[in-house]
C-alpha cells in the first residue's frame, strides 16, 4: 500500500489484512505501556482543512502509540487562512521531510490530488484520506467494518463475517462520504447494503451503485443484520432537503419505537458526531446493542494498522541497502 | 538467501532426536525453576510457538499441571523494519499477567540474538517479569548481541553461509532440523530470516 485514498481501491484481501492487523493493534489499548516502537523516527502530519474531533485525535493517538512524531495542522491558525493554496501547503509540509500526510478537506478528491502533486516532486510522502468532501472517508469505513466484524464473530465465530449480511445505511446519503466508503468496502466484503434516505437525500446516480435503496425505514429495519445511521450534515445543506427536522426524525430517525423493529441484538452504528434527537434518539445511541463507542475505540486500532502498513517498511522495489528513504528524498524536497 | 547449494543439505536432528532434546529441555526448565510455579512459556512466531506448545505438553506430563503458554510477536520491535518491505505482524497471545512471572521465551534457532533483543523489549512493554529465560532448539552461534540461551536443544557450530531450517509437523508436515550450505550469508530471524 502506498497511499490510502479510497475504500474502492482496496481488495477484499487488503481489507482483511488491515482488519487482522488492527486486532493485534487493539491489544495495545489494554497494556500498561501503550506504545510500539514500529514507527520510531517517522513523522506524521495531520493536515485538517475541516473540523474534526475523533478522526484527528485518533490518527494522532494511533501515530503516537506507534512511536511516530505527530504534528497537527489545521486550516485555522495556519497559512491557509492567509490564502495559501492547497498545493503550496501540501508541498511545503512535505518538504520538511514528513513521512505521511493525513488530509481532510472539504473538496472531494483533494487527497488524491495531493498525492499526484507529491509524486510529481518525486516525494516519498504517503497520503491518507481522512475525509474529502462528499467523496470518501476510507478509515471510517475500515473501522466500521472492523467493529461489525468483531460483533458478528462474537455471535457466530465460524461465520463468514459479511457474506450474505444485510446492512442498512440510513439518512443523509447525498452528503455522506462515510456512506460512499462503506458501500464500497462492505460490498467488497460480501455484504448486501441497503441505503435508506428520503428521495431528496439519495444521491443522483445511485442506480449504478451495487446497493438496494429504499425510502421506508420501517420496512427495512426488521430485515437487516446491522443499521448504520448517518449524521444529517446541515453544514453541507443550503436548505430544502426536508421540511423540518422534526419531520425528518419522524420518518428517518432511529427513535425509541423503531428500536423494537430491529432484530434482537442487531447492532447500531453511527460515525459521529451525533445529532441526538435528530437522526438518532438517546435511547438508540445508548442502547445495549449500540456499537458507537466500540467504533471510536476501533478507530485507533484501525488507524494504527493503516499507518503501520503504509510506513512500516521500505518501499516495494529496490532492496534494503540501495535505498534509505529519508536521505534519498531530502535533497529533492529541499528544492521544492 | 537462495539455497543455491541444494546438494549440501543434511539432516542434523531427526524426529526422535528433536523429541529427546525437547524432553530434556522440559526437565531442565522445571529443574531450574524448581517446579512449574509462576512459569509462563511464550513462543516467538512461527516455530517458536509450536516449540513452546510441545515443551508445555512435556512439562505438563511431568508436573501434572498445565503451564500457561502463549505467543509473543516481536515484529514491531525489530531493528530492521525499514530495511525491507513492510513485514507481516504475527499474533500475540499472553495467557496471564507478565508481572512477576518467570517467562521462558522459546524460539527455534538462536543466531544473531536480534530477535531475542526485540522480544525482551516487547516483554518489557507488557510488564515486569520476575525473570526471563531463553529456550531454543538450536543454537547456531554467530551472536551479534550479548545474549545467550539458558536451555539449548542442540549446539550446532555453523558457518555464516550455512542455512539452518527447522521444520515441525504442525507447520511443515515433517519434524527435522536441516543445515544447507548456501552461497550468501543467512540472515538471522525468528524463522530463519533477518535481523
Amino acid at each position: 500500500m502506498r497511499h490510502l485514498l479510497s475504500a474502492a481501491d482496496l481488495t477484499g484481501a487488503d481489507v482483511a489484512a488491515v482488519l487482522d492487523l488492527a486486532e493485534e493493534m487493539a491489544a495495545v489499548q489494554g497494556r500498561p505501556v501503550k506504545k510500539l516502537p514500529a514507527l520510531r523516527g517517522r513523522t506524521v502530519v495531520n493536515l485538517f482543512f475541516e473540523d474534526s474531533t475523533r478522526t484527528r485525535s485518533s490518527f494522532e493517538i494511533a501515530g503516537k502509540w506507534l512511536s511516530a512524531d505527530v504534528i497537527n495542522i489545521s486550516a485555522k491558525g495556519s497559512s491557509v487562512s492567509k490564502g495559501e493554496s492547497l498545493r503550496d501547503t501540501v508541498l511545503t509540509v512535505a518538504a520538511m521531510g514528513v513521512d505521511a500526510l493525513i488530509i481532510r478537506h472539504s473538496a472531494s478528491g483533494a487527497p488524491e490530488q495531493a498525492a499526484r502533486w507529491l509524486a510529481a516532486q518525486g516525494s516519498e510522502t504517503r497520503v491518507v484520506n481522512a475525509g474529502d468532501g462528499t467523496h470518501e472517508h476510507p478509515t471510517q469505513a475500515l473501522l466500521d467494518a472492523y467493529t461489525l466484524r468483531r460483533h458478528f464473530r462474537r455471535f457466530a465465530p465460524a461465520g463468514d463475517d459479511f457474506a450474505g449480511r444485510r446492512i442498512a445505511i440510513v439518512g443523509d446519503v447525498t452528503h455522506s462520504r462515510v456512506a460512499r466508503s462503506n458501500v464500497a468496502l462492505l460490498t467488497s466484503l460480501g455484504a448486501k447494503v441497503v441505503l435508506v434516505a428520503p428521495p431528496t437525500l439519495m444521491p443522483a446516480g445511485v442506480g449504478s451503485w451495487p446497493v438496494a435503496t429504499s425510502d421506508d425505514l420501517d420496512a427495512v429495519l426488521p430485515e437487516v443484520d446491522a443499521v448504520m445511521m448517518l449524521r444529517v450534515q446541515r453544514e453541507r445543506m443550503s436548505g430544502g432537503y426536508f421540511p423540518t427536522p422534526r419531520e425528518y426524525t419522524i420518518e428517518y430517525g432511529l427513535t425509541r419505537p423503531r428500536l423494537g423493529l430491529l432484530r434482537p441484538g442487531a447492532p447500531i452504528c453511527h460515525p459521529g458526531p451525533m445529532n441526538r434527537g435528530l437522526e438518532i434518539s438517546a435511547d438508540a445511541a445508548d442502547a445495549a446493542n449500540s456499537l458507537i463507542l466500540d467504533q471510536v475505540a476501533a478507530g485507533v486500532a484501525v488507524r494504527m494498522s493503516v499507518l503501520y502498513l503504509l510506513l512500516g517498511g521500505v518501499d516495494e522495489g529496490p532492496p534494503a541497502a540501495t535505498r534509505t528513504r529519508t536521505v534519498a528524498s531530502v535533497p529533492e524536497r529541499a528544492g521544492v | 538467501m537462495t539455497g543455491s547449494g541444494e546438494g549440501g543439505s543434511r539432516v542434523v536432528l531427526d524426529e526422535d532426536q528433536i523429541a529427546r532434546a525437547l524432553a530434556r529441555m522440559a526437565h531442565q526448565i522445571l529443574e531450574a525453576n524448581r517446579g512449574a510455579q509462576g512459569l509462563m512459556l511464550l513462543g516467538i512466531p512461527t516455530r517458536g510457538v509450536v516449540l513452546a506448545r510441545r515443551l508445555a505438553a512435556a512439562m505438563a506430563e511431568v508436573e501434572g499441571m498445565d503451564i500457561p503458554t502463549g505467543s509473543l510477536d516481536v515484529t514491531m520491535y525489530r531493528d530492521d523494519l525499514r530495511r525491507q518491505p513492510t513485514r507481516a505482524v504475527g499474533h500475540s497471545t499472553i495467557p496471564m499477567s507478565v508481572d512477576d512471572a518467570v517467562v521462558v521465551l522459546v524460539d527455534d534457532v538462536l543466531y544473531s540474538g536480534r530477535t531475542v533483543r526485540a522480544a525482551l523489549d516487547a516483554l518489557g512493554d507488557l510488564g515486569r517479569p520476575r525473570a526471563v529465560r531463553l529456550a531454543v532448539l538450536v543454537d547456531r552461534g554467530h551472536r551479534q548481541l550479548p545474549i545467550r540461551a539458558d536451555h539449548v536443544g542442540k549446539n550446532l557450530p555453523t558457518a555464516a553461509n550455512e542455512r539452518v531450517s527447522v521444520a515441525f509437523a504442525e507447520t511443515d508436515g515433517v519434524n527435522e532440523v536441516t543445515i544447507t550450505r548456501g552461497r550468501g550469508t543467512q540472515e538471522a530471524g525468528s524463522s530463519d530470516r533477518v535481523a
